[in-house]
């Protein structure tokens, strides 16, 4: 019967396509199975395992790790150096882009926001280091300070928290402002033209409509600052000092000095977990489809 | 009105400026004192020469870390753009279960620190008795960067490259003809545009490549170990080098990606 044989057709069209599909995506899935999701795997097993000998599974690696009073203390500095990070960076560079999104004229938006993320693409071994040229006893802004008289000696910038929050800060302003700027000029400007004309003065309008509906631009930027901010190494270990350790530099002190792998892996377990609940707590607020 | 609108341009003005003060500021101070004419890079500037280039040049592990650098981004960033193109076309031109699935996995990586990648890599190669080694940069950049890949060509993977795809395929082309005679190259700007994304990542990129080799390094680790003698010259050199690199990839990239839609 015709209307059978249409139907079976359809059936292995449906199949064959389900086979293309799958056989063009799937180097690609492969790569990430192998490469990415099995070492996650692996990494777990050996966060369950002892570093010597041939002691069974168990969470000893976990309870010494939340045990132990330096290693909290390098979460607490982790946690709190990202947060303030965060609201640092997006306090700075909300104004940045409101002012590039809305004060400067289209057609030199896209230059001047080039202009301002061009140190976003050095890598971080050399931004920090820039910053140790600027912060350095003999560096620039002593040298300026010096030579107008508001000190006669080196203040001490470099090597310590402080420098490396603004190690942080510097970068994190230039990815808050892309992702709040690209979330700004997607707003209907009649939204703004409507508040006003019923009567909302500039500033009652931006607290009531531009400033909650450019919250997802900031979430998504809020977000990408913890993944990125927490993880790094480079900063603190160039500008910190070592006075006040991360996580990162703790568990590069694991793999380094400790040659323990089964507790780095444990570290970055936990901190692979920070991230994922701070996702969660904001995956609502970010709907990234919208940028 | 009049008066407290310029007051706001002024103080809009005063604050950009000092953003991209902040901003540009040690990249600045990188580049200028790669000039310098003496054995530190801090103020006062003498010059400008060109000696610290001349040096970095005929520094050996400088030059042996640069061929590194080059081999590991050239080749992860082809891989990644290869495997990006096949998944982006397999996801936007077949219809089945699992895709959304599929697409999810391919993105994830973006989503975790390149830590957690560099410490799955080593906690892996040591588990199998493998030694570190530079192809597993390559293959932890692939892991990072497909993703990207993937996603800049599935966006330029639209309904009007595929119109033109059928029409192909009604004069009788093959899946393979159609992919690398008509698909290929519509949205070439794009996978170049990607290519040079990936590598400007892979150039720049320091955990993984710290974590997964030894004697063999790339340039970033190369100038890691250079920190350790402090502030010279040589040092802004080469991060000036690197930069400028990074700089003019990305205008490849703005040219090829976003030029013609403006």
């Amino acid at each position: 019967m015709p209307s059978t044989t249409t139907s079976d057709n359809e059936k292995l069209a449906s199949r064959r396509s389900t086979l293309a599909g799958l056989a063009f995506s799937l180097p690609a899935v492969a790569w990430i199975a192998l490469f990415f999701a099995a070492p996650l795997v692996i990494m777990s097993v050996y966060s369950l395992m002892p570093l010597a000998g041939d002691g069974a599974f168990s969470l000893d690696n976990y309870r010494h790790f939340l045990g132990e009073p330096a290693y909290v203390q390098a979460i607490w500095n982790s946690v709190l150096t990202t947060a303030i990070v965060v609201v640092i960076s997006l306090l700075l560079a909300y104004p940045f882009a409101y002012i590039l999104a809305y004060k400067v004229p289209k057609r030199w938006q896209r230059l001047a926001l080039a202009c301002a993320i061009l140190p976003f693409w050095t890598s971080y071994v050399v931004r920090s280091y820039a910053w140790l040229l600027v912060l350095a006893p003999t560096g620039i802004v002593n040298w300026v300070l010096m030579s107008l008289h508001i000190t006669d000696h080196p203040i001490t910038f470099a090597y310590n928290p402080g420098a490396t929050d603004l190690g942080f800060v510097h970068f994190f302003i230039m990815l808050n402002a892309l992702t709040i700027y690209a979330n700004l000029v997607q707003i209907n400007p009649r939204y703004v033209l409507a508040a006003q004309d019923l009567g909302a003065s500039a500033w009652k309008s931006f607290i009531a409509v531009t400033l909650p509906l450019s919250i997802p631009g900031m979430t998504v930027g809020a977000f990408l600052t913890v993944v990125l901010c927490i993880g790094d190494f480079i900063t603190p270990q160039i500008l910190g000092g070592n006075k006040e350790l991360l996580l990162p530099q703790v568990i590069m002190m694991q793999i380094q000095r400790q040659l323990d792998l089964p507790m780095a892996s444990t570290m970055s377990l936990v901190l692979t977990l920070i991230v994922a609940v701070v996702y969660l707590a904001l995956q609502r607020k970010m709907r990234m489809s919208r940028l | 009105m009049r008066w407290t609108q310029r007051l706001g341009n002024l103080v809009s003005g005063f604050y950009l400026t000092a953003c991209y003060i902040f901003i540009l500021l040690p990249v600045a101070v990188l580049i200028l004192f790669s000039f310098q004419d003496g054995r530190l890079p801090v103020p006062p500037f003498h010059g400008p020469t060109l000696n610290w280039y001349i040096t970095a040049i005929s520094n050996d592990r400088l030059m042996a870390g640069l061929g590194n650098s080059l081999m590991v981004g050239l080749s992860s960033s082809a891989l990644s753009v290869i495997l990006g193109f096949l998944a982006a076309y397999g996801v936007s031109r077949y219809e089945f279960a699992g895709k959304r699935l599929l697409q999810g996995i391919i993105i994830l990586p973006l989503a975790v620190s390149y830590l957690l990648v560099g410490m799955g890599l080593l906690v892996t190669i040591s588990s199998l008795g493998l030694g570190p080694s530079l192809i597993m940069v390559v293959v932890g950049h692939v892991v990072i960067n497909m993703p990207l890949a993937f996603a800049i060509c599935l966006a330029q993977l639209g309904e009007h490259q595929r119109k033109i795809e059928w029409a192909a395929r009604d004069l009788g082309a093959s899946t393979f003809r159609v992919l690398t005679m008509v698909t290929m190259p519509m949205i070439a700007p794009a996978m170049i545009a990607a290519f040079c994304l990936c590598f400007t990542l892979s150039w720049d990129e320091f955990i993984i490549a710290f974590l997964v080799t030894r004697f063999d390094v790339t340039l970033p680790i190369v100038i890691w170990t250079m920190l350790r003698g402090g502030l010279n010259p040589q040092t802004n050199a080469v991060g000036s080098f690197i930069f400028l690199c990074s700089i003019l990839l990305l205008i490849v990239v703005e040219l090829l990606l976003f030029r013609k839609r403006s």
